[in-house]
């Protein structure tokens, strides 16, 4: 058994809400510059240098790269060995993302109920994932939701019969409809198989993966492949003004599912795809 | 690529006239912030046959919530938010004189319509560029509806702001001319 007090877990998680929003990852950064020298729209070659001089001045003034500093969404992966002392888990992740997004001057953008709509003030309730796996180690995901990119999401529960071809349709043309409004260039993450819920959970925690690392089953390495090359010939590009970037990546996951169904869901995120991690 | 045009706010109608889909525009002069809340509470005063918190004829109001200011700083970032969720809202706005939109993503219909009627336009800003965006604002000040916190409408002095004509006094759409100029579908 080792012993993690909950006070060093609202310490990790207050800078990871903070660094999450001001400083852009690495792996976007590279496939936006990537972007940047491929885009054949003169207006969305533009678009795609004033996303990396905004990254810039996020990281050199220590602000947020986007206002939408998202609802804050973790992914906990706790070892069966640790204990936890001085408190409870959720309400030290809570505590820290209000630490967090007080001091990093960050947007509070949940309200606490979905009909009154009033404002929580220090955007909790965060929404959290756990996973309990082996060992005495703890892992923390951090990815905040802006929810220009989240409401152009969706859910299909597709048949059997309607096979892969079902899937790439459905992509395709959930993509489409977001046209401009989740911030293209967009990271899509797909959850395929699993029941309802496991599949939008799927999709969600595929936008952790860093581009350019592919999933490791053959067939879905070529769906990632084949679906990017399909979503960047819709033309939307940068800012949806039109061009050849429309996605910097699309991450897949799979899941074994029921004989009768093959649920899909899919994850849209926006070109700053925000995550940050720690191990304790 | 064109020149980037430099225009004042409020909008002059020689201005909203000759403003087409496409055009990349450096705005300067003052807007009103204002997103789903505050949009929802003017609706609620004109139907109550109330006063608006500001005289919105000529205007243009620029949808973001954003983030709070640090000390020293005039606003923290500040990139749009999605336009689509205050269709509902607009074209009554539009009515009453509403002349410049700024935001980013799709129009419905009747706002489509009621821009061609009313002779206004919509400007895209970069969603995302929040940063850069913000340093194109060089006051703000809350107006109305200060308990809504980030969705309290603020005055706005810009210099510069950075947008590109979206949908221009006609009806023409810049992301129906963009999917078709790029698609290789």
């Amino acid at each position: 058994m080792r012993s993690i007090h909950v006070n060093q877990i609202i310490e990790v998680v207050s800078k990871l809400c903070v660094d999450a929003n001001y400083f852009l990852n690495q792996d976007i950064r590279i496939k936006l510059e990537e972007a940047c020298k491929k885009e054949k729209s003169p207006l969305g070659k533009e678009v795609l240098n004033k996303l990396l001089v905004n990254a810039d001045i996020a990281a050199e003034k220590e602000m947020a790269i986007c206002q939408d500093t998202g609802m804050a969404v973790f992914f906990i992966e706790l070892g069966q060995d640790v204990h936890l002392e001085g408190g409870s888990l959720n309400e030290a992740i809570n505590e820290g993302v209000r630490r967090g997004y007080d001091k990093g001057f960050l947007r509070k953008s949940v309200v606490e109920d979905p009909i009154f709509r009033k404002n929580t003030n220090d955007n909790t309730p965060a929404i959290i994932h756990y996973d309990i796996v082996e060992g005495d180690r703890l892992k923390i995901d951090f990815a905040p939701k802006g929810f220009g990119s989240e409401n152009m999401s969706a859910l299909k529960m597709l048949k059997p019969s309607d096979g892969i071809e079902g899937i790439k349709g459905f992509i395709i043309d959930t993509v489409r409809k977001a046209g401009a409004n989740p911030c293209p260039p967009i990271v899509v993450g797909v959850g395929i198989g699993g029941t309802m819920e496991k599949a939008a959970i799927m999709a969600k925690k595929a936008l952790l993966r860093p581009l350019g690392i592919h999933n490791t089953i053959k067939y879905v390495e070529e769906l990632e492949k084949e679906m990017l090359l399909m979503i960047n010939k819709i033309g939307i590009g940068p800012a949806g003004f039109g061009g050849s970037s429309t996605a910097l990546g699309i991450n897949i996951e799979t899941y074994p599912t029921h004989i009768a169904g093959m649920p899909v869901a899919i994850n849209i995120n926006c070109h700053a795809t925000r995550h940050a991690s720690f191990e304790l | 690529m064109s020149e980037v045009r430099k225009i004042s706010a409020p909008l002059n109608d020689g201005d909203i006239e000759s403003l087409k889909a496409g055009d990349e525009v450096y705005i300067s002069g003052v807007i009103y912030t204002g997103r789903d809340a505050a949009h929802k509470r003017l609706i609620q005063l004109l139907e109550k046959g109330e006063k608006l918190p500001f005289d919105i004829k000529g205007q243009m109001i620029y949808y973001v919530g954003p983030c709070p200011e640090k000390p020293g700083q005039i606003i923290g970032s500040a990139g749009p938010t999605t336009s689509g969720r205050m269709d509902a809202y607009t074209p009554r706005l539009l009515e009453l004189g509403l002349k410049g939109m700024i935001g980013k993503g799709l129009r419905d219909n009747n706002v489509k319509k009621a821009m061609i009627n009313h002779k206004a336009v919509y400007f895209g800003a970069i969603g995302g560029a929040a940063a850069l965006i913000a340093a194109s604002i060089k006051s703000q000040e809350i107006i109305a509806f200060e308990d809504l916190g980030t969705e309290a409408i603020r005055r706005l002095e810009v210099e510069d702001f950075p947008v590109v004509v979206v949908i221009d006094s006609e009806g023409n759409d810049l992301y129906e001319k963009g999917i078709m100029e790029f698609s290789q579908e």
